[in-house]
């Protein structure tokens, strides 16, 4: 396998975009990671996308893609993995070009999700239509199950559930591409309306359109197209049971723990040397499970770190510095490769106000449904 | 939904037939071809008992379409006396009484309705179960007598 480095990255704003469509979201995020490294051509592409079929039934996007991209005739897909299809298009060019295949390779994820009058239908279909859905269970309501089964095994209140979004909301407002980039008060997120209980509208990221991009190719081509390019040590993928009902844990997100371990044993480091993370937080309780899945706090304390300031920027291990799907927006099939453009600018000093100082190990970690699929990737500066 | 759709999940919905695996005992609700427990593929047939205990819950305020008249209502993970787990509604009461530990029985209920022309669909909901004397019980009433004043 070669080292594999990514050497551009591009992003829209996320939010209500009213003057863009699917494709324009996706050229202008893919053609402002192309220029930016100068590149005329690409080998691949993959576009992750989870539900444009449903959302303004347009399925086909590789080609789609591709020629409004100007690079018909390249080989591209679309790929689908729920909410972590960003993470997965990531880690199959990621595959792509480190096993020889091609040379340079184009990771975007887009989506559409503001023209879809059904979006809590759609997202339904990410978890398990014939056992969930049909008995009138939603997304939040799955998350809320997870919070109330974390509630009972670890004591984590609403508050603590609370502390996560203010905290990401203060990272967000440094955030220009942010769809919320203002703060918030955990009184404001404690009265906001109840979506499923114990979750309420503060606890829950927003339906958003956007699109990131990011290119690949071997570390030793990357100098043609940047000075500091980073690099993939770890793209790892996990699956676990579909429905909340075959979990061991319900608290517990099992595919994160394992695609986890798995990007950690590739890369040769533990969660200890992490300096940066984006994870998940479709939910505030997803980044308290997902936090303790990948080892970065103890089982049951995940709660307590974003009111102590562990995981706040100038924190021992800044989480969500983007301000996370809470406040950047989760445009969902856009969201993993977006994790990985806040990490490639942390890793390359870009990342301005939210900078992390010396920040050398970063890691994403991208998820589908209630955490059936999983994706983490480790990346280096260099 | 089309009917074959709808049909073919009428042994799990209206009699919870679910599988049990010859080789580890694990049970799987809906029945499932291959243990998820042990991959084994003798599996036995069996049906649940209509009663169980719940995991975890919420009160879903912000519904699907086809739920809309029903908001804000109970949503819970519960587990039969066989050990299978099944997600389903909890009705007949306040939906803020429902709680991990209640213990609930199985009811055949009319769960959504496709609209005109469409199939109506049946399954199970859970409906509190009082066990009989003790504080539980008692606990349960007075908070039940609550929600109804």
């Amino acid at each position: 396998m070669r080292d594999v480095a990514i050497v551009a990255a591009g992003m829209t704003r996320f939010g209500e975009l009213w003057n863009a469509s699917l494709r324009d979201l996706f050229v202008e995020a893919a053609q402002q990671a192309l220029v930016t490294a100068g590149a005329d051509h690409l080998d691949a592409m993959y576009v992750g996308n989870m539900s444009a079929g449903q959302f303004v039934g347009q399925e086909h996007l590789g080609p789609l893609m591709a020629d409004h991209l100007g690079m018909a005739g390249v080989p591209s897909v679309r790929v689908e993995s729920a909410c972590a299809s960003g993470g997965v298009a990531l880690r199959t060019a990621f595959l792509e070009v480190a096993c020889g295949g091609s040379d340079l390779v184009l990771a975007a994820g887009v989506e559409k999700m503001t023209d879809s009058p059904d979006v809590t239908e759609v997202l339904a279909t990410a978890s398990d239509q014939e056992t969930e859905v049909y008995n009138g269970a939603t997304f939040p309501g799955l998350y809320a199950l997870i919070a109330r089964a974390h509630m009972a095994a670890h004591g984590t209140t609403e508050e603590d559930l609370a502390w996560v979004s203010v905290k990401s909301h203060r990272h967000g407002a440094l955030n220009e591409h942010a769809q919320f980039p203002r703060e918030l008060t955990v009184d404001q997120v404690l009265s906001s309306a109840p979506v499923s209980e114990p979750l309420r509208l503060l606890n829950c990221s927003p339906v958003s359109d956007g699109a990131a991009a990011v290119l690949l190719c071997p570390l030793d081509q990357a100098k043609q197209y940047t000075d500091r390019p980073v690099v993939i040590r770890g793209a790892a993928m996990a699956t676990g049971s579909m429905a909340l009902t075959d979990r061991r844990d319900v608290a517990f997100l099992d595919a994160v723990e394992a695609a986890g371990a798995r990007a950690y044993e590739m890369a040769g480091i533990g969660p200890e040397q992490v300096d940066v993370a984006e994870v998940h937080d479709c939910f505030s309780i997803a980044e308290i499970c997902c936090i303790e899945a990948l080892g970065f706090t103890p089982l049951g304390e995940g709660r307590h770190c974003a009111r102590t300031g562990e995981t706040a920027l100038g924190g021992r291990l800044p989480i969500n510095t983007s301000g996370g799907l809470k406040s950047k927006g989760h445009p969902v099939g856009a969201t993993g490769v977006a994790q990985a453009v806040e990490l490639f600018e942390q890793l390359t000093g870009g990342a301005g106000a939210r900078q992390v100082a010396g920040a050398e190990f970063g890691l994403a970690q991208n998820m589908g449904g209630t955490g059936a699929s999983s994706v983490v990737h480790i990346l280096q500066a260099t | 939904m089309p009917s074959p759709r709808y049909w073919r999940e009428i042994p799990s919905r209206y009699r919870l037939e679910a599988t049990r695996c010859g080789d580890c005992g694990r049970v799987a609700y809906p029945p499932r071809r291959i243990c998820f427990a042990c991959r084994s593929t003798a599996a036995e047939t069996i049906e649940l008992s209509h009663e169980g205990r719940v995991i975890t819950s919420t009160v879903v305020h912000v519904p699907p379409h086809a739920f809309l008249m029903e908001a804000p209502y109970a949503l819970a993970i519960i587990e039969t006396p066989e050990g299978a787990r099944m997600m389903v509604q909890v009705a007949d009461c306040d939906p803020e009484s429902v709680e991990a530990g209640m213990m609930v029985a199985l009811e055949f209920r009319l769960i959504r309705k496709e609209g005109k022309g469409g199939i109506l669909c049946y399954g199970h909901k859970a409906v509190p179960a009082y066990p009989i004397g003790g504080e539980a019980e008692a606990e349960l009433r007075a908070r039940e007598e609550v929600a109804h004043a």
